[in-house]
């Protein structure tokens, strides 16, 4: 629905930089998901790095779906899966599919989930970590025909929860500054 | 835009979810039936990241050593210690390389030995991880104009560090000797017997069909096997440490944590896998 119908009334007229404005604000939660994803490749010399890469986007599509589902709609979900699954060394496709069933399932918890305080939408993403990080293990067996090892599924499931509080204050300061279209 | 009407504009959002994830069961089928698309495409991605890795890698690499400095101040005093003990044991040892290699060198020339061929390497910077969660490889800054290929071997000043085993326009992705499908022959160096030494993710390959008589012994040196034609013999690997459960593993002289830079060589050997292989069952075959 386009933001005339959702929101009537006076408005300033949209000029083009207006138009930019909204639109850099628009695609914040996606363009900043990808830089993270990025920026989880560099070389930090931390024992297990590849973890970071699933859980912080993990984290952050979480985080959007739930917050501002708008900007993150779900063709860009299934870019951000392929990226993950690009990036990450997994088999084509079992990022997408893992990041578009997160998305449906906090699409559907959206309405109450939103209204809970943070303790209780950090438990559900620690749910959803731990589901994420089951999908992505079985996945990857399924297709590589041999069970992996499930440390690092667990190791996984720990990070994406442990992450996400420092996260969710960077983001949550974002979502109500940086990408917020209706600021203007 | 199509200014589509209100309710046709609420089935198209609808719809948009279930019509992905269908497309993303298509795209795994597609994945699984063709992996050297996924294989291209990655290839690509990490070509046009490469450069950008390699110049973010190095102010990284300085802070990491900045911090290690740090470290190393504070340990100084126990380091200096274990140093000079190290040194005295590795002078006695010194002497005895000295005068096992002038009589190496003596019997050889007695024997008409003929040496092995001197091999070309290149040395190449380590500038991301290429492993993923369930893979142990590393990706490598290469030229624009360099001569790797598949198959070839990756020490670090150590040992055996791994395989290459896609090689991009900037970028060489290596394959560790820890990786799950990772399989080398090799040789237990006291007792001449052969295994294999099987990946398995974690820190510490496994050894696997060793023959009857040579079980390997704990502290037993493990080196490459020429058996196969995949890699020269005796490229050294690590020793042989027995695990709580009485497995057999092998405790890699790599540093395979913190590799920095690699070199790759080229041994001529051409039992490797060709080009066009598929990764999965190209990776296994090893």
């Amino acid at each position: 629905m386009p933001r005339e119908d959702q929101f009537p009334g006076i408005r300033p007229r949209p000029s083009l930089g207006r138009r930019l404005d909204i639109l850099a604000r628009q695609s914040f939660p996606a363009s900043t998901t990808i830089l993270l994803m990025l920026l989880c490749g560099l070389p930090f010399g931390i024992a297990d790095q590849a973890t970071l890469l699933p859980s912080v986007t993990v984290g952050c599509v979480y985080f959007w779906s739930l917050f501002r589902p708008a900007s993150l709609p779900p063709p860009v979900v299934f870019l951000i899966g392929l990226l993950l699954d690009l990036l990450g060394y997994l088999p084509i496709g079992v990022g997408v599919l893992t990041l578009l069933i997160l998305h449906g399932v906090v699409l559907r918890a959206r309405r109450s989930l939103t209204q809970q305080g943070f303790i209780l939408v950090w438990l559900a993403q620690i749910c959803v970590g731990i589901v994420a990080a089951g999908l992505i293990w079985t996945l990857t067996s399924l297709l590589d025909l041999q069970l992996m090892p499930a440390g690092p599924a667990a190791f996984q499931a720990m990070l994406t929860a442990a992450l996400y509080p420092a996260l969710a204050i960077v983001l949550t300061t974002a979502h109500r500054t940086l990408a917020a279209p209706e600021r203007l | 835009m199509i200014r589509l009407s209100i309710p046709a504009r609420q089935v198209v959002s609808k719809l948009t979810l279930p019509v992905l994830i269908a497309a993303s069961f298509a795209l795994l089928l597609v994945g699984k039936a063709d992996t050297m698309l996924a294989d291209r495409a990655r290839v690509a991605l990490l070509d046009s990241l490469a450069p950008v890795y390699v110049v973010l890698s190095q102010p990284l690499s300085r802070v990491r050593a900045a911090v290690n400095d740090v470290v190393s101040l504070w340990n100084i005093r126990a380091d200096n210690a274990q140093l000079r003990a190290e040194n005295d044991r590795l002078r006695q040892w010194q002497s005895t390389a000295l005068a096992l290699d002038a009589e190496n060198r003596r019997l050889k020339a007695e024997l008409h030995w003929v040496p092995d061929p001197a091999t070309a390497y290149v040395t190449a910077r380590v500038v991301a991880d290429a492993g993923g969660i369930y893979a142990k490889a590393v990706l490598l800054a290469v030229g624009p104009n360099h001569f790797i290929r598949r198959g070839e071997i990756a020490l670090d000043e150590n040992g055996l560090v791994g395989r290459v085993t896609d090689v991009g326009a900037r970028t060489a992705r290596v394959l560790l000797i820890t990786d799950l499908n990772s399989r080398i022959p090799v040789m237990l160096e006291q007792s001449r017997g052969r295994a294999i030494l099987a990946g398995t993710n974690g820190p510490t390959p496994r050894l696997l069909y060793w023959s009857d008589g040579s079980p390997p012994r704990d502290g037993e040196r493990v080196v490459t096997s020429a058996e196969a034609d995949a890699f020269p013999a005796g490229l050294p690997i690590g020793t042989v440490h027995y695990s709580a459960a009485n497995v057999p593993e092998v405790v890699p002289a790599a540093n395979l944590d913190r590799l920095e830079m690699v070199r790759i060589f080229d041994y001529g050997l051409q039992a490797v896998v060709p080009p066009e292989a598929p990764r999965v069952s190209a990776d296994r075959a090893r």
